[in-house]
Parts: C-alpha cells; sequence; structure tokens
C-alpha cells in the first residue's frame, strides 16, 4: 500500500506529506450514531485481511486529557481555550500515533476528527476560518464518513444505553435551553448544520445510519474494501 | 488585528517583549509600582501563568513530549485562557493592563522551532494588538551572560535542545536565542515595537519607559474613584521565573 498524504494546510514541521503510507479512514458522527460499534467490526475484518490497524480518537492524548477532563467538569474554559485545548490534543495524537502508525504502514482508523472539534466551536461561534487555519495541520484522510442519525433517533438510543443524556452531547453550555431534553435537540441539529456546512470543504461520505447496525456495516465494508483494492 | 483602543476597549494593553535576561521583567514591575502608586487601575499578567493549563504544561516540559506544534498549541491555550478570562473582562472595566510577554513570544519562539508563520499568528488573531509594546534591545552577549552566569542549568525546552542546535546546553542556548533575536526584529515594524536601549542602566531606562507611557497614554482617565493601599513590594524578584528552569525532574 503505497500512497501519500497531503495536509489540509501548513502541515508540520519535519514531517513530509510523501513518508506517509499507510490509510487513515474516519469515522464521524454523534455519540449514538453507532461509532465504536462499527470500529470495532472494521478492526475485525481488516485484521482478519491481514491489515494492521491502530485507533485513536478524542481526548486521548498522554499531553492533556486528564487536564481536559478536568477543565470540562467544572466548565470553566471559555471558547477559545476549550478549541485550543482540544486542538493540542488532537496534534499530540496526530504527532504521536497518526504520523507513525502511517510512516509504518498501518491502517489508522480514527474515531471522530478535526471535523467534530471544528463543528463543536463553530456552534460555539469560532470563526470557521480561524479553525480552518489552526487544522491545517492534519493529513487528509483517505475516506470520511459520517454516520448520520436525525437528533429523535439518537435521543432514543442514547437513553435505551444510559437512561440519561451527556452534559456536552446535549450543548448544555450554550444555554440553549435549561431543559436538558429539549437542549440535547437543539444542539445535535446544530451539530448536523455545521457538520453540513463542513461537508461542502471537506467532502465526507454521508452515511445514513438511522439504519440497522448490518446495513450500515455492509456499506462501510464495501467502501473500504474498494479504496483498499485501489493501487 | 487590531489595538484594543482601535477595537473601543476602555481599557489600554501595555507589552514588554525581549529575550530572556533583557532586564524586562525589572521594568514592567517598576512601571506596575508607579502606576500602582499614581492611583490607576493596573493589572500584571504574565507569559505560561494559566493555572488550568499549566499542570499540562509542566507536564509536557519535564517528560520533553513536546514537538514545535504541540509546544505552540499549549502555550496559545493557555494564553487564551488568560486572555478570555482576565485580560478582556479587566480591558472592558476600564483596566490598564501590563503584559510581561504577548504574542510576540510565541510568534518569535514558535517560528524558530519551524511552524510556519501563518499558522502561528492565524491561531492567535482572537486577541487584540498591545496598545503600546516595548521591545528590550540587549546586546546578544549580555542577555546571554545575566542568564548563563546566574543559573548554570538550563531546560531542555528553554536552550531550545529539542531543535539539536548543539549537544551543548550552552551552545544550543545561544544558537538559539540568536535566532529568536532575529525573529523579534524582523516583526518590529510590522507591529510597532518601541525599541528601548536595555543596554542602559536600569533607573535610566525606567524614565523613559514612565515617559512614554504618559505622553501615550491618558492615565487620569485611568484613576481609582477610591484608591487603594500600595499592595507590598515583591520580596524576591524573579526575572522571567517561567522560563530559568529548575533541575529537569526524572
Amino acid at each position: 500500500m503505497k500512497n501519500s498524504h497531503p495536509f489540509y494546510g501548513h502541515g508540520l514541521p519535519r514531517v513530509k506529506a510523501d513518508d506517509l503510507g499507510g490509510k487513515l479512514i474516519v469515522i464521524e458522527g454523534a455519540d449514538g450514531s453507532g461509532r465504536s460499534t462499527q470500529i470495532a467490526d472494521l478492526v475485525s475484518w481488516l485484521e482478519t485481511k491481514g491489515h494492521a490497524t491502530v485507533q485513536v480518537g478524542l481526548k486521548r492524548s498522554s499531553l492533556v486529557s486528564e487536564e481536559l477532563e478536568k477543565a470540562q467538569e467544572g466548565n470553566v474554559l471559555s471558547r477559545t481555550t476549550l478549541a485550543l485545548f482540544y486542538a493540542t490534543d488532537f496534534a499530540d495524537q496526530l504527532e504521536n500515533v497518526i504520523l507513525p502508525a502511517l510512516k509504518a504502514g498501518f491502517i489508522v482508523l480514527a474515531d471522530r476528527y478535526i471535523y467534530t472539534l471544528m463543528a463543536r466551536d463553530m456552534v460555539r461561534g469560532m470563526d470557521e476560518a480561524w479553525l480552518k487555519n489552526l487544522y491545517g495541520i492534519a493529513p487528509v484522510p483517505d475516506a470520511v464518513f459520517y454516520l448520520s442519525v436525525e437528533p429523535e433517533e439518537l435521543v432514543q438510543r442514547n437513553l435505551s444505553k444510559n437512561a440519561t443524556l451527556d452534559y456536552w452531547e446535549s450543548g448544555m453550555d450554550l444555554g440553549l435551553s435549561r431543559d436538558v431534553f429539549d437542549s440535547f435537540l437543539k444542539y445535535q441539529s446544530a451539530m448536523q448544520n455545521a457538520f453540513k456546512t463542513l461537508q461542502k470543504t471537506y467532502g465526507f461520505d454521508i452515511v445514513d445510519a438511522n439504519r440497522s447496525v448490518n446495513s450500515v456495516t455492509k456499506e462501510l465494508r464495501k467502501k473500504i474494501g474498494a479504496l483498499l483494492e485501489e493501487k | 488585528m487590531k489595538t484594543f483602543a482601535e477595537s473601543n476597549f476602555p481599557g489600554r494593553l501595555i507589552a514588554v517583549e525581549g529575550l530572556d535576561g533583557s532586564g524586562k521583567s525589572t521594568q514592567i514591575y517598576l512601571l506596575k509600582r508607579w502606576l500602582e502608586a499614581e492611583g490607576i487601575k493596573v493589572y500584571f499578567s504574565e507569559w505560561n501563568s494559566s493555572e488550568l493549563v499549566k499542570s499540562a504544561t509542566s507536564k509536557g516540559k519535564k517528560r520533553e513530549l513536546l514537538t514545535p506544534t504541540t509546544f505552540s498549541l499549549i502555550h496559545a491555550t493557555d494564553f487564551a485562557d488568560r486572555y478570555e478570562r482576565h485580560l478582556v473582562p479587566l480591558l472592558r472595566a476600564g483596566y490598564i493592563v501590563l503584559c510581561d510577554r504577548y504574542v510576540f513570544t510565541a510568534f518569535a519562539r514558535d517560528v524558530t522551532r519551524g511552524c510556519p508563520p501563518d499558522w502561528v499568528r492565524g491561531n492567535y488573531n482572537f486577541a487584540c494588538l498591545p496598545d503600546l509594546t516595548m521591545f528590550f534591545k540587549a546586546d546578544l552577549d549580555v542577555s546571554l551572560n545575566r542568564i548563563l552566569e546566574g543559573r548554570p542549568k538550563l531546560k531542555f525546552f528553554e536552550a531550545g535542545m529539542d531543535l539539536r542546535l548543539s549537544t551543548d546546553p550552552y551552545e544550543s542556548f545561544k544558537i538559539f536565542q540568536g535566532r529568536i533575536l532575529d525573529q523579534y526584529l524582523a516583526m518590529s515594524k510590522e507591529f510597532s515595537f518601541i525599541i528601548v536601549d536595555a543596554n542602559q542602566p536600569v533607573e535610566k531606562q525606567q524614565v523613559i519607559l514612565r515617559k512614554l507611557v504618559s505622553d501615550r497614554i491618558d492615565l487620569k482617565k485611568f484613576k481609582r474613584k477610591s484608591p487603594l493601599p500600595l499592595p507590598p513590594s515583591l520580596p524576591v524578584m524573579h526575572d522571567d521565573k517561567e522560563e530559568i528552569l529548575e533541575d529537569k525532574v526524572a
């Protein structure tokens, strides 16, 4: 598998796009859209086919993930700070996990990528051009699948799993509504709109994930299979 | 980017920039004491001092985990936290805010580390520019001697060891500081730095500073209605205390 990964913007000091082989596959979507289920399936499927895989996600860096968690508990960070904190977390994983894995020819499965971060920041009023510059450090993935689920369906899935709606996934920091149920619906539709805006620039593949797990799995395997056959 | 005055903030921001050992921290401290004695609403803010981000920053530095990109972003996060939580409300409330280092420190340092200038500037463009920026220009040897004589142990990032300029920390520090100085001087015109000759005696520099400030800022507008008692002076002067590294923790 030989290919190269250009960057969205300036890229990173001391990293050449041509050194990056492997494949970078991104699965985006809200909590309850089935991301983790699909990624778990893809990992087994790819490993069975003989591909080495690595998984990354948000807020998993060794550098700042603990501090980020702590700051979120108190909800004390303002929007620019939060945006930059998340970008630091992303950059740390990019340089320590994603890039080395791509150099070694692995398939990197990203459980969310810069688009979720950008969409969250946009919903909080950050400037799109500012975000685009900030995330110019990110390599362009080989494929991005956005698992799109209607907010009403997301509510049902989140409640059946946790019996509660997450503070941040409901956008409660935004003061859209004091009622977490209403806030969740409003926030998730705002996030979908932000993704639609980003889709125009970044052109990712929107997958209808209102359907059963199996039909989504089938579609993802088919598309990724085709991608891996390209030489 | 506009200044705070151009953005209609009632407050004003004064920044000092310069290499470690240029004496800028001493000067801004004396400026603060003077403004306090004059009954002015004044607040002092240091680079790299947000409590929230501190633990991540120091962990990254101690474990030498930072790349040019994460070094840049973590400092931007720290700056944003101070900016949004302290500087903006104070400037809206009509304070004179004194900053020991501002965005230019990042512009000079991160670009020296290899980050693209447009990227770094773009990341900081949520911030307004200072109303007055004074750059303390000392001979490179003078600044280097002040740091190297006093405190022989240099920290990894402080010495620019991540750039692999030299295996000797002192040598690396000298080359690194020289490059940062070049970056500062290159942006001096673009950001209207006022260059202060930092080879002069402390007292003489302070006279120049106070005159500059009173000429450019109508200080009586920033007086407190009821004056506060003068705060005690600092027991020990720390020049660039964050910059000077203690022994590295393994």
